[in-house]
């Protein structure tokens, strides 16, 4: 009874906002502490299977950081691998807050980089930033035609964006080469069909002080904006409601089906400006080797950042960095190139058990604690 | 069980010691462990072990290992983005390598190209001949071999194998190197029978084992009795083949372990042969030329043992032709002939001997192909 009336009652207002500010700061420390806490239990599990198969975890690891982070050249290794995976993994993670699982970012990333090539190959000789501008909207323009209308399929038929994402993914990979093996094809590009040559005035260089291409800049760009506009704006907040529940927000009158189209071409045109970068920044032509994976490299990325825009950058530096002594590994340990992905395999599965205990630890409840 | 826990129990404590050696080797010697000499670094685009492209490189790779002087470093399953330029940059800055073979055709243009200005003391070997000397920087080395002769051969003994006359090709993508691949095995069957024709499928993909095992099927489903192919894993097809009861014909590397009774032939690379004489020469102080090509005589390409069902009258002819090969100027394509559209390729009297330039923009398939490039 006594207690039921304290409910009642409610606490004191003075000792409630107190109370809530530790509620806020235990839920920050909570989704920062759980993930962390698993990584580093995905780290220590996977020692133990390096133990079984006979192989030092302290060379290991201390190969990871030397070849990840341990000197400049390894950070510019790193952060070279980061710059495609943050877009990447921002085409996962955008969905993700309004309940969508849409996988398929490879095939934005594919054919928003097929798209810029061509721009560069049948428009060149535009003045000044023209060419890169032009190249950079075909890119986006064709991501977000791409991923909206997984957005669109889903809301207008019910069609599981998981599953129709994967599959246009492979006709975006089919799509590509059938284009550059085709009629985009640059005819001097004998045994490896491309588009034809950038442009000088259509390549993107490096950040200044570093060997990484601007792709980097605009990738962290785009998660602190994203996260602005998800966690800061009206916007952000209604496609929260739609991730949160459906119904609910159609109840409340909410466009729905605007914020999942609109989300998810947001989300491809991200994807799109990726492959865009890969061709504009790394390879100067269209053709199969945009086709690498890093679409899927971003599922994990987006997972692993509990779809938070902020944590995919920390998150993607880190896995970059996995990728970036992936060949140090194999050179020095004579372990195969597929050690890296059980590596992140164990972390993947450590983060996502982590979150069945969400709210299971008293230490990130204090009001719990108040009360008792 | 018991002897599976003693397994486990004796590598954790190897592990253990392992442990401990680390730690007080990286206390001693910080950065690398490598020793004086030359270290040679290899990277391929897939796994080393795929009975195919890589794994003919792979193998040339272990044959320069053992050379004195020479540290081997290697990485596989290497993309042809900016991964494979920072995994040529690591070997360099971790492991010191002075030569290195990036043996992925895609790895050249534009990753060597950006690579090799920044580190003008190592020398980059290409696999793929594409080096100009007007455009290309000096320290990269582009080579390859006339492995369409490799092909050639194949189709004899392809030729006196078929009993429906009608033999097959799974092909990656339709590209001069392929074509020409497909062209000179339907050629070299032509020159046993002149009556038999070639299936060909594009699948597309340099690896996609799905779409090769369709092809390989559907081509067996169409009675053809002999099958080869282009890709960069041979080993769907072989083994698919094989099942459905066709003889095979092998490339890249030896594939005679997948079908032994099946196998009749094959065209494989001689990288080992080609690796050991370019480090041997790094080694004594001397260079590579920029622009190598070779074939049979010069060992870069190498033909896999005759197999259990090769007949007589096939050895014969294929030893005879091999040993023309072997004498220089031979020529597959000999005029007249016309492609499978009936557009002229060579006038009568014309004839494209295997170190012609033009056949390495070929755009055709000769008439007898079933098939389209386009």
């Amino acid at each position: 009874m006594t207690d039921a009336a304290k409910t009642m009652a409610g606490p004191a207002p003075i000792k409630g906002s107190n109370s809530s500010v530790m509620e806020v700061w235990g839920h920050k420390a909570e989704a920062f502490l759980l993930p962390f806490g698993a990584l580093l239990a995905g780290l220590a599990a996977f020692s133990v299977f390096l133990l079984f198969v006979g192989k030092s975890p302290v060379e290991f690891y201390s190969l990871v950081y030397k070849a990840g982070f341990g000197t400049a050249f390894s950070w510019n290794n790193t952060l070279s691998r980061t710059a495609p995976l943050l877009l990447a993994a921002l085409c996962v993670a955008i969905p993700a807050r309004l309940g969508l699982v849409v996988i398929g970012g490879e095939g934005a990333i594919v054919l928003g980089g097929v798209a810029a090539g061509a721009f560069g190959m049948f428009l060149p000789g535009l003045p000044g930033f023209m060419g890169i501008v032009g190249m950079f909207l075909c890119g986006a323009l064709t991501g977000a035609l791409w991923i909206g209308a997984v957005g669109a399929m889903r809301f207008k038929r019910g069609v599981n964006e998981t599953i129709s994402s994967l599959l246009m993914a492979y006709i975006a990979i089919a799509l590509m080469n059938h284009l550059v093996e085709g009629p985009f094809r640059d005819p001097a590009s004998l045994n490896k069909p491309s588009t034809a040559p950038l442009g000088e005035t259509y390549r993107i260089g490096n950040i200044p002080g570093l060997d990484v291409h601007w792709g980097l800049a605009i990738g962290i760009i785009a998660c602190i904006a994203m996260w602005v506009l998800i966690e800061r704006t009206t916007w952000g907040f209604a496609a929260r409601i739609v991730g949160g529940n459906i119904r609910a927000a159609q109840v409340q009158g909410l466009p729905v089906g605007l914020l999942m189209v609109g989300f998810c071409a947001s989300a491809g045109a991200f994807a799109g400006i990726a492959g865009m970068m890969e061709v504009a920044a790394v390879h100067g032509t269209a053709n199969g080797s945009l086709a690498s994976g890093y679409g899927y490299a971003g599922i994990l990325i987006a997972f692993l950042a509990r779809h938070n825009m902020i944590a995919i950058i920390p998150v993607g530096i880190l896995l970059a960095g996995f990728e970036a002594s992936s060949g140090l590994i194999q050179r020095r340990m004579d372990l195969p190139d597929a050690t890296i992905l059980v590596l992140q395999g164990f972390v993947f599965v450590a983060i996502l058990l982590s979150e069945t205990l969400t709210g299971r630890f008293k230490l990130f409840q204090p009001h719990i604690g108040d009360r008792s | 069980m018991s002897s599976k826990f003693h397994t486990s129990r004796r590598s954790l404590i190897k592990g253990m010691a392992g442990l401990a050696g680390a730690t007080a080797l990286s206390s001693v010697v910080p950065g690398s462990a490598f020793a004086a000499g030359l270290t040679v670094g290899f990277l391929y685009v897939g796994p080393k072990d795929d009975f195919g492209y890589n794994q003919a490189h792979a193998e040339g790779a272990a044959a320069v290992k053992g050379i004195e002087g020479v540290t081997l470093v290697e990485e596989e399953n290497v993309p042809e983005t900016v991964d494979v330029q920072k995994s040529m940059e690591s070997m360099i800055n971790f492991d010191g390598a002075k030569l290195i073979f990036p043996t992925s055709f895609g790895y050249f243009d534009p990753h060597i190209l950006e690579v090799a200005p920044k580190h003008e003391d190592v020398r980059f070997q290409h696999a793929g001949g594409l080096w100009s000397a007007d455009k290309h920087p000096q320290n990269v080395g582009s080579y390859f071999g006339y492995i369409g002769m490799g092909q050639y051969l194949n189709g004899i003994a392809a030729g006196h194998a078929t009993k429906s006359k009608k033999i097959g090709f799974v092909a990656a993508k339709p590209i001069p190197q392929v074509m020409l691949n497909i062209n000179s095995f339907l050629l070299g069957a032509r020159s046993v029978d002149p009556e038999i024709t070639c299936q060909v499928i594009f699948t597309g993909e340099w690896s996609m084992a799905v779409k090769e095992a369709e092809a390989t099927n559907a081509l067996a489903d169409q009675g053809v009795d002999v099958i080869t192919c282009h890709v960069d894993g041979p080993k769907v097809v072989m083994e698919t083949a094989a099942g459905r009861g066709a003889f095979v014909c092998g490339y890249h590397a030896d594939q005679s372990p997948l079908a032994p009774d099946l196998y009749l032939t094959g065209a494989e690379w001689n990288w080992a042969n080609v690796y050991t004489n370019m480090v041997q020469s790094v080694l004594a102080g001397g260079s590579i030329d920029n622009f190598v090509r070779g074939g049979l005589a010069e060992g870069f390409i190498k033909m896999s043992p005759l197999g259990p069902a090769v007949s007589d009258a096939a050895r014969n002819q294929f030893e005879a032709t091999k040993a023309s090969i072997m004498k220089g100027g031979f020529a597959v394509i000999n005029g007249p002939m016309k492609d499978n559209t009936g557009n002229v390729i060579a006038e009568a009297g014309q004839s494209f001997e295997e170190t012609d330039v033009s056949l390495e923009s070929m755009n055709y398939l000769v008439e007898g192909v079933i098939g389209s490039a386009s």
